[in-house]
């Protein structure tokens, strides 16, 4: 198949997906494309989406790509049907995420060391709305455990992946200050 | 000096210092800690003059305070002949406010993230396609928590639980080897499995789930979920009965 028909399908795979496809989720679709010109048609349509000032465009979240309407329009679609929208995240909670986000997996007394107050209400609200998930336990006593974020957190936030996030500024500056043992900033990527 | 403190809700002991250092714009890497401890002190007295619920972690970052100030107030020990500083007692304070303002900051942008990301929406996918499920590996505790569930539907009728049953983990590790191998590349779904037949009673679940994990164990299935859905679906592991013929009865 040729560049073009291979641009074609990978937008009507898009247009029905309903969730975000991966590179090589399209690949095992195709079989006979490589990951490169996948890639390629990919951009190109993002590029010819945004060229033709279209109402949609091509956007990579969550590890996949994904077709969404222009932020810019919403107040029309929310014209169209109701959109049941849940309520924005409270300040509690997303200070939680970044602390997971950054250091996960983790567990709660790691998060409440940060933050300087207890955490349980934030974290089950946050396990609720499936924004983080249980991992696993820790190997130490008591064995806490261990929470990570979710891919629908990067859905929500609309990260590519992990390392899509903000650096810590502040936080590599106090470490230089003050050469504090527990000051690694780890940005694993996680798996879903 | 008149000092006037204007209520903002805090979410913690260094949510407010934050915001005290902000206000005096002084330098984060040198506290003054008289001051700020003065005017912490002074906002824990109000939040108490308001009948406020004060959270421990509050009174507990005035102890610090006080307990850092007065060291301040000593003069500080000269160690005739080390080189090292002694380490200024404010640093763990330093240090803890920096890494919390540093997460607070990142917790702004996901905010306007949020705000971004809640205007833009998609296409549901077309309900006349089958998903072409992207499988991903159940773990342990998505098995517990469809378990619990189950459970947590399932009256509990001790009573019929009385007359003995032939209902053993073996018995159902084949039987569900059985019923697998007749569902082919299909598999079954977890529920299925779990509420299979009349007699579903909460042993009936127990006995099932811990077939399923010994089967999950030694790989004769695989336990999947589909991308988004929560169905867990079970399948025989084709893998492992390409490998090596008949492994079932061996291993059984």
């Amino acid at each position: 198949m040729n560049n073009s028909e291979l641009k074609g399908i990978i937008e009507a795979l898009l247009f029905v997906a309903g969730e975000p496809l991966s590179i090589d989720r399209i690949k095992n679709i195709l079989e006979d494309a490589d990951k490169k010109s996948i890639q390629d048609m990919l951009w190109e349509l993002q590029h010819e989406y945004d060229m033709r000032l279209s109402g949609l465009r091509i956007v990579e979240v969550a590890g996949g790509f994904q077709i969404a309407s222009r932020p810019e329009l919403a107040q029309w679609i929310k014209r169209l049907r109701k959109v049941k929208q849940s309520s924005r995240l409270s300040k509690p909670s997303l200070e939680t995420l970044a602390i997971i986000a950054y250091k996960q997996p983790l567990v709660k007394a790691e998060i409440e060391d940060i933050r300087g107050v207890d955490s349980s209400g934030v974290i089950k609200g946050l396990l609720d709305k499936h924004m983080i998930k249980i991992v696993g336990r820790k190997d130490v006593a008591g064995r806490p455990i261990l929470y990570a974020t979710t891919r629908e957190f990067l859905q929500y936030f609309g990260l590519r992946d992990i390392s899509d996030l903000p650096t810590l500024k502040e936080f590599t500056e106090s470490a230089a200050s003050y050469d504090e043992a527990d000051s690694n900033v780890s940005m694993e990527t996680q798996e879903n | 000096m008149s000092y006037e403190v204007k209520l903002e809700v805090f979410e913690g002991p260094l949510d407010l210092l934050l915001h005290l250092i902000k206000k005096n714009e002084v330098n984060i890497y040198d506290i003054p800690i008289s001051l700020v401890t003065q005017q912490y002190l002074e906002y824990i007295d109000i939040m108490q003059d308001l009948n406020l619920e004060i959270a421990g972690e509050f009174l507990l970052m005035a102890a610090t305070l006080t307990h850092i100030k007065s060291k301040m107030l000593l003069p500080r020990e000269e160690k005739a002949g080390e080189d090292e500083e002694a380490e200024d007692p404010r640093a763990e304070l330093i240090r803890k406010l920096l890494e919390y303002k540093s997460f607070k900051e990142v917790a702004e942008e996901l905010g306007q993230r949020e705000d971004t990301w809640r205007d833009i929406f998609y296409n549901p996918p077309d309900k006349t396609i089958e998903d072409e499920e992207v499988f991903i590996e159940v773990g342990l505790f998505d098995l517990l928590e469809a378990f619990r569930d189950v459970i947590a539907n399932t009256p509990d009728n001790r009573s019929l639980d009385i007359a003995p049953d032939e209902l053993t983990v073996r018995g159902k590790m084949t039987a569900i080897i059985e019923m697998l191998d007749m569902a082919a590349t299909e598999g079954v779904t977890l529920m299925s499995l779990l509420e299979d037949g009349s007699a579903c009673t909460r042993r009936t679940i127990v006995v099932t789930f811990l077939a399923l994990l010994e089967l999950a164990r030694i790989r004769l299935i695989k336990l999947m979920q589909a991308g988004g859905s929560e169905t867990i679906r079970v399948y025989r592991n084709e893998d492992i009965r390409a490998d090596s013929g008949e492994p079932k009865e061996n291993l059984l």
